[in-house]
């Protein structure tokens, strides 16, 4: 297939456009892994008078540090991904560029994204990871197969967390700043996904609501997946299904901005 | 596939009475809208035959931009017919886009980050290029534009002239027979551009390709094309060989006098009208078909002329003089009752 092999393309350009910044990505390291080490002792403090919040014991709890450090960059769960950029060529009519080519817009972002989000799994979230499970106690899985499917479910994840951003991105069609809605993209990736408490650990009714939002397929579904906490196959369709619901939506309002451009201008 | 259409080699970009009508809302109080319909493009007519080389000009706003998206498919014409090789720009835009070329000078279509090379290879997936077709014209676009040494370099790192010569290397890898440019002169030094024109001049009588060009630097036009089409507010106010250009803008040419000392504006009647004084030097202008001699003769005998020296109208000055015209002939905003 032709496309297959423009987006590969795509993907790869994705992947080899953050992997220049070389400097950026050890910065991103360290940074990471210093946030991890806060987290990690605020969890202890926490977890050490609240043992078993949330179902975790404390190796769990250290874990899922060390995993939401891993994935901060991966999955961009506070943005920091392309959706800046598509709404920069929104706002200065780039976007007519992307419009005029023979590809379709979603994928190609997608494409990019996916290069982006694997190159940023590799240079970014695989040293934090290791680096928290040398020093630190950790629940980790010895069956390959656990492995397997987690990985699975950060692939899914990648592609849950880019719907996400791709209907944030193309906000800018209708705002004349796009500021705002990267704002709100920061709060609720950092709340609904679990980054600061894990999901599990919030309060009734309030945790059950957040475990259905598309956020949780970002963090909390992969972590509960490599720690044996949930069924993989219920993660998977849990996460496809809003992967493919954001998708589809991103395609209508994609659809309508086309249309809006292409009638009424950029 | 590139003879799928059956088009009259006499008309490869049609364009019959196209229109582009904007709505454009402007907030004029609390809650309260004001409609505005703009005409970017009011009924322009004009064809393009295979292997032409036009200029098209006008002055910010007089609908360049909107009539070269319309030809690209990513504005739909408000009312009229426009088929570039045949094909309904909107309706067939990804068809279309298989075609042509485009280059925005002020926009980039290269991978801002990666090698040069990277985004040619992006090309060479995204247009489905055969394999030694595009390994043929990268070899060829590389050398005419001298691109070897650049194309390891990331776009980032270019100078504007460099990427210019990229980006035009990119539009032209899937061998489009018409390329669209849009100011692919803006901002380079004379170097760059005259690298630039003549590598177009060559693209065009060498490969036959159809070329349409939009500037607002006019030896780009003098240099390139024998035919020019001018545009101003949504209207062609003039398609013709450039050297009619002149004659169509009522243009003057400018008598300069060195009188012997500061005097006030010379009095020759009907013949002439003095423009600017600076001291004792004067610019006259008077019609371009009228002879200098008489004019010369009169100042001669009236004044204390010391020197004097005549200057041909430039093709910059006859457009200004034409959009000046217009400008103040009409406004064209047309009220829109409706309120939605």
């Amino acid at each position: 297939m032709g496309s297959a092999r423009l987006y590969a393309t795509v993907a790869a350009g994705g992947f080899r456009r953050y992997a220049t910044y070389r400097v950026a990505t050890a910065a991103g390291v360290f940074t990471n892994t210093v946030f991890g080490l806060i987290l990690v002792y605020t969890y202890l403090a926490l977890w050490d008078e609240r043992p078993h919040l949330g179902g975790y014991d404390q190796a769990q709890a250290v874990t899922y540090v060390w995993l939401g450090q891993a994935l901060f960059a991966t999955l961009a769960i506070q943005g920091g991904g392309f959706e800046t950029e598509l709404m920069e060529r929104i706002r200065t009519g780039e976007v007519a560029i992307d419009l005029y080519r023979p590809a379709d817009l979603q994928a190609w972002w997608l494409a990019g994204d996916l290069g982006r989000a694997l190159f940023q799994l590799l240079g970014r979230g695989v040293l934090p990871f290791v680096f928290g499970a040398l020093f630190f106690p950790t629940a980790l899985p010895h069956d390959p197969v656990i492995w397997a499917a987690f990985a699975v479910t950060i692939g899914l994840a990648m592609v849950v967390s880019f719907g996400i951003r791709f209907l944030v991105a193309l906000s800018g069609f209708w705002l004349m700043d796009g500021t705002g809605a990267v704002q709100v993209l920061m709060v609720t990736g950092m709340f609904f996904s679990g980054m600061a408490l894990p999901l599990n650990a919030f309060p009734q009714p309030l945790g059950d609501i957040v475990t259905l939002l598309p956020w949780s397929a970002l963090l909390q579904m992969p972590a509960d997946v490599l720690m044996g906490r949930t069924d993989p196959l219920f993660a998977f369709v849990f996460q496809a299904g809003w992967a493919v619901v954001l998708l589809a939506v991103g395609r209508l309002v994609q659809g309508a901005a086309t249309r809006r451009v292409v009638v009424q201008g950029g | 596939m590139s003879e799928g259409a059956t088009v009259p080699e006499s008309a490869f970009i049609e364009v019959d009475r196209v229109e582009k009508v904007f709505d454009v809302r402007r907030r004029t109080g609390f809650l309260q809208r004001e409609l505005r319909r703009v005409r970017a493009v009011d009924a322009i007519s004009f064809t393009v035959a295979r292997g032409e080389m036009v200029g098209y000009i006008g002055p910010n706003g007089a609908g360049k931009s909107t009539t070269i998206k319309m030809l690209t498919g990513i504005l739909t014409p408000s009312g009229g017919r426009l088929r570039v090789a045949g094909i309904d720009p909107s309706r067939e835009r990804t068809r279309l886009a298989h075609r042509i070329g485009v280059v925005f000078g002020q926009r980039t279509t290269l991978w801002w980050d990666l090698p040069l090379i990277d985004s040619y290879r992006l090309m060479h997936r995204m247009y489905r290029i055969p394999d030694g077709r595009y390994r043929e014209n990268l070899d060829r676009l590389v050398e005419l534009l001298d691109l070897s040494a650049l194309l390891e370099v990331p776009v980032r790192q270019l100078s504007l002239g460099q990427r210019m010569r990229g980006d035009i290397a990119a539009a032209l890898l899937h061998d489009p027979e018409v390329l669209y440019l849009d100011e692919p002169t803006i901002g380079l030094d004379v170097v760059s551009k005259a690298r630039v024109r003549e590598f177009l001049r060559e693209l065009n009588t060498e490969r036959g390709t159809t070329v349409l060009l939009t500037t607002h630097d006019l030896q780009d036009i003098e240099q390139l094309c024998s035919r020019v089409m001018v545009i101003d507010h949504g209207r062609l106010v003039y398609d013709g060989a450039l050297a009619g250009l002149h004659e169509a803008g009522e243009s003057e040419r400018t008598l300069v006098v060195d009188l012997e000392r500061e005097l006030p504006p010379v009095e020759v009647g009907e013949a002439a009208r003095v423009v600017k004084v600076d001291g004792p030097r004067q610019w006259l202008a008077f019609p371009a078909s009228e002879s200098a001699a008489p004019l010369v003769a009169r100042i001669a005998a009236e004044y204390p002329l010391v020197d004097l020296s005549v200057r041909e109208p430039d093709i910059e000055a006859v457009i200004a003089r034409m959009y000046q015209d217009r400008e103040t002939a009409r406004e064209t905003v047309v009220q829109a009752p409706g309120n939605s």
